[in-house]
């Protein structure tokens, strides 16, 4: 499998009048294609800076970012990104939402409005499609945010904590949900969280960031494949869960 | 089957809710009508001299009167300096909130300008409109944008500015540009916003008008108070004020209106069919699922 994604030594600094914040400091990965990779860290050590530095909304102070063979210098639309909360759009309808993507890149054929439509029926939205997002509950609205990321086929997800906004009992399901559709449709996908089990439930390979300013300081593989929900259980999920905690404490 | 036990204070709730409408109701229709009686009354039996405050009776005949003469045309010329006024600072006041939200360097200059702008009176620049403008239905006008502009620009900047990053951050992440941020996420957000200021605008555009009346105009209703003023003719004062009621409270009316419409059209999106509770009842995602069942076989 070759690889997709690349950072390459990226360092960024935040600058502002009370000083200079150095959040990244020459993380260095990469993510190979139809890959899940979860990246774990101590709060506040600048995680979700690195999905701003892949999606092209923040460009790094040093190193150099490479997607699908090209270097990330700007906003470039080849990202998904799904936030914490579904940033639905309140006063359009969950197919309008879902349309968006291919409309900010004005790609809206009818090709890609019936690839839409029909995500959203595969994955059991179909007959809410002219429903609005609040009528919807909290597990089918991160559903539908996940299909309005994969409507314009992003060539990566990014997933900034995006069951943490849910209740436990939810957030279980979601992000099994979730995982599940991201591989039965073979996507790239790097998510950010905060929890543990999940990230190792989730992902193929996890990355644990140091504090701030973050670099990388391991990367752990997981043994076992499957969806969260089945390992879960798993005594070599749980074991590999348990040495990145000792990984993120001893900071 | 909970329905029929909550049914019956439900009911009872909203029996109490339409009674306290209708008294609501009746007591404001009860007050104009006792005021305007004690008006007329007080005035018939000689406690108070119609002289200083009219009576009913004669605003009635007044108000006649005026309409056999031309009175409809002093209405009209109001009215159409008002709406003018209006419609002016509500567009040009949004274009200017728009283009200061899409550049942040342009808000933050033009921020001290604003806020003077704001805390001036604009009566004070009357004298000023008459020389720049002339003495007739444009510096009305003016006054009129003048008053309300300030307002709209500062309102509506702040609706624009206050859209949900994490929508903003979205479109970004998609490749989108400034101005289809704009169409997609902040105006629609600042839709509530609008319709707030437009409401106020109604007021303020006819303050802006009878200002504006007052300092020049041969016409129109504040003309006619101020004249009537002057010659201490008071029936012409208060029908014209009348009148002024009459219309500012119609102007707003149909501007709640379109508010009222509004909402409700937002509300209809809220209320119906309640899915997640009777279509799946834990979160929703795991009944109208053929993948994961396909999935849970394999366990």
């Amino acid at each position: 499998m070759s690889d997709i994604l690349t950072l390459d030594g990226v360092a960024l600094s935040y600058h502002t009048t009370e000083g200079e914040t150095e959040a990244l400091a020459g993380v260095t990965f990469s993510v190979k294609r139809g890959e899940f990779l979860s990246i774990v860290g101590p709060s506040g050590c600048g995680k979700t800076t690195v999905l701003s530095v892949v999606a092209g909304l923040l460009k790094p102070t040093a190193g150099k970012v490479t997607l699908d063979g090209r270097e990330v210098t700007a906003p470039h639309g080849d990202v998904g990104y799904m936030l914490q909360k579904d940033t639905l759009f309140e006063w359009l309808t969950i197919s309008a939402n879902v349309e968006l993507g291919l409309r900010v890149q004005k790609k809206l054929t009818e090709e890609n409005r019936a690839y839409a439509r029909a995500l959203l029926e595969k994955y059991g939205l179909g007959e809410f499609a002219e429903h609005y997002p609040s009528q919807l509950s909290g597990g089918m609205r991160q559903r539908a945010a996940l299909i309005r990321t994969l409507a314009f086929r992003p060539k990566l997800l990014l997933l900034d904590e995006p069951f943490s906004a849910l209740d436990f009992q939810t957030r279980l399901d979601v992000a099994d949900d979730v995982g599940k559709i991201i591989r039965q449709e073979g996507l790239t996908a790097l998510l950010v969280t905060h929890d543990v089990p999940e990230a190792v439930g989730m992902g193929d390979r996890v990355i644990v960031l140091t504090p701030r300013p973050a670099v990388v300081k391991k990367i752990f593989t997981v043994p076992v494949s499957g969806t969260l929900s089945q390992k879960r259980t798993d005594p070599a999920v749980n074991e590999l869960s348990e040495a990145v905690w000792q990984e993120l404490r001893t900071g | 089957m909970k329905k029929n036990k909550i049914l019956s204070p439900h009911e009872k709730y909203l029996l109490g809710v339409k009674k306290n409408k209708l008294a609501v109701r009746l007591w404001q229709a009860g007050l104009l009508v006792g005021f305007i009686g004690l008006w007329e009354l007080t005035t018939r039996i000689g406690w108070v001299d119609p002289f200083f405050t009219s009576s009913p009776s004669q605003i009635a005949v007044t108000f006649v009167e005026l309409m056999a003469d031309d009175f409809i045309y002093h209405i009209g010329v109001t009215l159409l300096e008002c709406i003018i006024g209006f419609t002016i600072s509500m567009t040009v006041g949004c274009a200017i909130a728009i283009l200061l939200w899409m550049s942040g360097f342009a808000r933050r200059v033009a921020e001290p300008y604003l806020v003077v702008l704001n805390a001036l009176p604009k009566i004070a620049l009357g004298p000023l409109l008459i020389i720049w403008v002339g003495s007739g239905a444009k510096a009305i006008v003016l006054m009129a944008v003048l008053i309300c502009i300030v307002v709209t620009i500062i309102s509506v900047l702040e609706g624009l500015c206050s859209t949900a990053p994490d929508k903003i951050l979205l479109l970004r992440s998609m490749g989108a540009g400034r101005l289809q941020i704009l169409r997609y996420a902040v105006l629609p957000s600042a839709v509530p916003t609008f319709l707030s200021v437009l409401k106020i605008n109604v007021g303020l555009a006819w303050v802006g008008t009878i200002m504006g009346e007052y300092l020049v105009s041969g016409a129109g209703l504040g003309y006619l108070i101020v004249y009537g003023g002057q010659v201490f003719k008071t029936d012409l004062v208060m029908t014209a004020t009348v009148t002024l009621c009459v219309l500012a409270g119609a102007m707003y009316g149909a501007v709640a209106l379109t508010e009222k419409l509004y909402v409700r059209r937002k509300k209809k999106r809220r209320v119906s069919p309640k899915i997640n509770k009777t279509h799946n009842p834990d979160n929703g995602i795991k009944k109208s699922d053929d993948f994961v069942k396909a999935d849970n076989g394999k366990n």
